[in-house]
């Protein structure tokens, strides 16, 4: 079985967001980037379908240079190859369309994309890989085995989930629950000094066009100010949200 | 040319969601000068879509559960139907999955999360959240065939009464899918997340899974959704689907109600977009104040 891991680089969670140029570019000074977060769970649950089954594990990042950090760390966590697509990632359908040229090359039977990235939260970049390629696909994904070709996998939809059987190729939009955050896999020595060694191949764009652009970003206003209620004061509190916030 | 919304209905009655979204359509309606289509699937109070300002709803059945290869099939063949200039969708977990099949197929510029009706129509710009609520941006989609995503509780639901022509007759060619339903786990008799308009949260502070009856008591007093901080879902206490934060779920409650949750910079994104919150906590210097 072979696995395509879409990688996200984003601002680590705990970042603060600023923003440059009049307010067009996003401030990267003293921004630590990692693996998104959804990408990482589906990246651990590969690996656990590798050590099972022997399946091999690509991960691809559509992105310029810097992201190749990321990459590595892929890699350092298991990974057996990782592309890159040399291109900055202008809008979602361009960053699936890149994704499914270099899938043209290679056949995947799984791919997996976090359902969301946490920096532009388009949340829409597999299902294009799906739509594009004509692929079965299942977001929200919080659960999946794999078994003679046939997948069995577990969508969260809003309150409750289901079950749902599919042949392979599949495409599956990961989220937490697929893996514990318990699992996720801190790279050790060896597998650092291992990454180094293993390929990272730069592919070059063949996709031209925009179809959603970037205008401007702002921050959110100000936090307004606090309201502090004695605990032994509750009449108040209840008051505030009735008569005034009229939220209860 | 028109603007076609996907009303959401479940168990045959549009939810709120669906009456937000129509609401949301209208305004892009009168932008743009030109009549509001919704769409609905399995839906048995059509008519009520008119009190939000649709003029004609496509009204289609879909057999079998919910498949979003099929329902998104279905959308875009009413769009082409339509020549629909711009599609609105809301952001449930139904519609996040089967909205860029439909994007894909219409060759639409597709933007999610937005917070507002549109700044502009020509150039089509919108505002929406970014960085997981800590920031926004402008977008702006360039394509001829524009499609949005509206973030929950963003527009609010609005009257603008008019009557609704309902097509029943519309019956799209469908699409086939070997992927099946083999198991439906749903609460039938709690509030979920996604659809409350209050919400409780409990942290750590609540010291073990063992308190939280002292959650679930005022939620359900409240006729609220229960949530939780992310700490709680990682040691077990709460499942993970009630995690709210940048890697949980958003919640966009007109209430939010968090007892023993700090307020870490990653818990509150996930809940800037609520409009009232109270925070119960000892500690004057947690960073939720």
């Amino acid at each position: 079985m072979k696995i395509l891991v879409c990688i996200s680089h984003v601002p680590d969670t705990t970042s603060k967001i600023n923003f440059v140029e009049n307010d067009t570019q996003f401030d990267t000074q003293g921004v630590q980037y990692i693996i998104n977060p959804n990408d990482e769970f589906g990246l651990t649950r590969s690996m656990w379908f590798k050590e099972k089954s022997g399946a091999s594990v690509d991960v691809i990042s559509v992105g310029t240079a810097e992201t190749e950090a990321t990459l590595r760390k892929a890699l350092a966590i298991g990974a057996d190859n990782a592309i890159r697509v040399n291109a900055t990632a202008r809008d979602a359908q361009q960053v699936a369309k890149e994704i499914v040229a270099v899938m043209q090359e290679n056949s995947y039977d799984l791919v997996i994309a976090g359902r969301e990235s946490i920096d532009y939260n388009g949340g829409m970049v597999p299902g294009m890989i799906a739509a594009l390629t004509g692929m079965n696909y299942l977001n929200n994904c919080i659960g999946l085995e794999i078994e003679d070709n046939q997948a069995t996998a577990i969508r969260e939809m809003d309150g409750g989930k289901e079950t749902i059987t599919s042949p392979l190729p599949l495409v599956i939009g990961a989220q937490k629950g697929l893996v514990e955050e318990s699992d996720l896999r801190i790279p050790n020595m060896r597998g650092i000094m291992m990454a180094r060694k293993k390929p990272l191949t730069v592919v070059e764009p063949t996709q031209e066009g925009q179809q959603v652009q970037t205008v401007s970003f702002e921050k959110p206003a100000p936090k307004g100010a606090v309201k502090l209620v004695d605990p032994e004061n509750i009449d108040e509190l209840i008051s505030l949200l009735h008569n005034e916030a009229k939220v209860i | 040319m028109s603007v076609l919304v996907y009303a959401e209905s479940e168990n045959g009655q549009l939810k709120k969601i669906a009456l937000e979204l129509a609401s949301f359509g209208k305004a892009i309606a009168d932008q743009l000068n030109t009549n509001l289509v919704a769409v609905t699937i399995n839906c048995d109070n059509n008519d009520l879509l008119g009190t939000y300002g649709v003029n004609e709803v496509l009204a289609t059945s879909h057999q079998g559960d919910f498949n979003a290869q099929q329902y998104a099939a279905i959308l875009s063949e009413a769009a082409k139907s339509k020549e629909a200039q711009t599609i609105a969708v809301s952001s449930s977990a139904d519609s996040r999955f089967l909205a860029p099949l439909v994007a894909v197929a219409l060759n639409a510029g597709y933007v999610t999360n937005v917070v507002g009706a549109p700044i502009s129509s020509n150039p089509f710009q919108v505002k929406r959240s970014v960085f997981t609520n800590k920031a926004f941006s402008v977008s702006e989609i360039t394509t001829q065939v524009k499609m949005v995503g509206l973030s929950k509780n963003a527009f609010g639901v609005h009257e603008n009464p008019t009557t609704a022509t309902i097509i029943t007759n519309f019956s799209p060619a469908g699409v086939t899918s070997d992927m099946k339903v083999t198991a439906l786990d749903k609460a039938t008799d709690t509030v979920t997340i996604a659809d409350a308009e209050i919400v409780v949260s409990g942290g750590r502070g609540l010291k073990g899974p063992e308190n939280w009856h002292l959650i679930e008591d005022l939620a359900n007093t409240l006729g609220a959704a229960t949530a939780c901080s992310k700490p709680v879902s990682d040691m077990g206490w709460r499942p993970h689907s009630e995690h709210v934060g940048q890697t949980g779920k958003p919640v966009a409650s007109n209430l939010y109600i968090a007892i023993g949750v700090s307020g870490a910079i990653q818990h509150l994104a996930g809940i800037n977009s609520s409009k009232v919150k109270v925070v119960i906590n000892n500690d004057p210097e947690a960073p939720f104040f």
